[in-house]
């Protein structure tokens, strides 16, 4: 019995492992950095998950619990932040890449904005 | 058992490698804090690792810390590159 | 000195209660002495420390709730593996899109746990929010017809579908084209 769990927890660990390897991948495969924000910061979500679950695992005690779920809470509110703050600016700078997206639809609200501001400039400058 | 966690060892110590790899590559500074990130998570996770093998819970505090801490230098990153547009 | 609105104790009492499992989680000690500081750290900290209050919806239901956590749990490792996949295969040979999808709900609380849940399942990121008309930019990966972003909105519309189920007030449920059915009705003790 102990020694099929603590296999578990081995198993569980390498599948951590793996997404930290899905992240890296795509940290080098990917063309761009939106595309890499997806690779780096969503694979750990899980990886994370296994790499606590394989430390509940290999501890059988519930007095660690409470921490190992903090600590994923802790992550799953701030993971979605950092990257959308980040994405948010990256968008924005000039490293985004407009020849890999087949649809933007945040691009023609922006260009909508900005002609409706345009005229408006023009109609306050004629006046 | 000895045998899977050489293999994760190999794994991670990999995608380590990538992950500096990005850094140094960049092109962008927001490439570079992402690449960061990623390789403070292969941190946590060697963490988590040595305490599977090993048997203790020294370092959960250290766990639960990076993951705030990765949160907090990404966005200093991101606000810092919004701001000096 | 600002003057400020005060909050009443029960609208602040599930983040003090949020607060207090944290201070016990943190030292892995849940005794009464310390869960008793915990919770006059958790005061101090509430009311010093002031923020606006987060808008709750009024009804909670376990059942939806569970429901969405499966779900969820689902989809992470589902589009975990397949982002692993379209890294190994596809690599730099990918195309995006950034999708825009209108939420139903107006509440700042839904609209922000909605993009919470999407930003957590690999492919999908939150770009932008439209606040004023809960419009979501999304930007995703792999998506390369319109058929794909037809199945991306499709996909959070049911996403926010079940979060209105678990935690969204009566006026959301209406909207989803169903009256609240009154067995499920929890005002807080379902």
């Amino acid at each position: 019995m102990d020694a099929a769990l603590d296999l578990l927890a081995g198993v569980l660990l390498l599948g951590g492992a793996l997404m930290s390897l899905a992240a890296a991948v795509g940290l080098l495969r990917f063309p761009d950095l939106l595309s890499r924000m997806h690779a780096a910061t969503k694979p750990q979500v899980l990886g994370l998950l296994l790499f606590l679950l394989a430390i509940a695992v290999q501890q059988r005690t519930w007095a660690v619990i409470p921490v190992l779920v903090l600590c994923w809470v802790f992550q799953l509110l701030t993971a979605p932040v950092s990257a959308h703050m980040v994405g948010r600016a990256g968008y924005r700078t000039k490293h985004l890449r407009k020849d890999l997206l087949s649809m933007d639809e945040l691009d023609e609200v922006v260009e909508h904005a900005a002609n409706r501001r345009r005229k408006e400039a023009d109609r306050a400058s004629n006046e | 058992m000895t045998i899977l966690f050489g293999i994760v060892a190999v794994i991670l110590g990999f995608s380590a490698l990538c992950a500096i790899y990005r850094v140094a590559r960049g092109p962008s500074i927001l490439d570079r804090v992402l690449a960061v990130d990623v390789l403070l998570a292969i941190v946590g996770g060697a963490l988590a690792a040595d305490m599977v093998f090993n048997g203790h819970t020294n370092s959960l505090v250290i766990l639960v810390a990076t993951s705030v801490i990765g949160f907090i230098a990404s966005v200093t990153v991101a606000r810092f590159v919004t701001e000096r547009k | 000195m600002m003057t400020r609105q005060r909050i009443p104790l029960l609208v602040e009492l599930p983040l003090l209660v949020w607060l207090v499992l944290v201070w016990g989680a943190l030292w892995q000690d849940f005794s009464p002495g310390n869960l008793l500081f915990g919770a006059l750290i958790a005061f101090a900290v509430a009311n010093l420390l002031y923020l606006p209050p987060v808008e709750l919806g009024g009804r909670f239901n376990l059942l939806y709730a569970v429901g969405f956590a499966g779900r969820f749990l689902y989809q992470l490792v589902l589009a975990s593996v397949q982002v692993f996949w379209l890294a190994l295969t596809r690599g730099p040979h990918l195309k995006n899109a950034v999708v825009a999808v209108r939420l139903r709900s107006p509440s700042d609380l839904l609209v922000t746990a909605t993009g919470h849940a999407l930003s957590l399942i690999p492919g999908s990121l939150v770009v932008e929010v439209d606040r004023s008309t809960s419009t979501l930019y999304l930007h995703c990966l792999n998506v390369v017809t319109s058929e794909d972003a037809e199945n991306v909105r499709r996909n959070v519309r049911r996403t926010e579908e079940w979060l209105i189920r678990a935690m969204g007030s009566r006026e959301d449920l209406a909207r989803l084209g169903m009256p609240a059915p009154h067995h499920l009705d929890g005002r807080g003790h379902q």
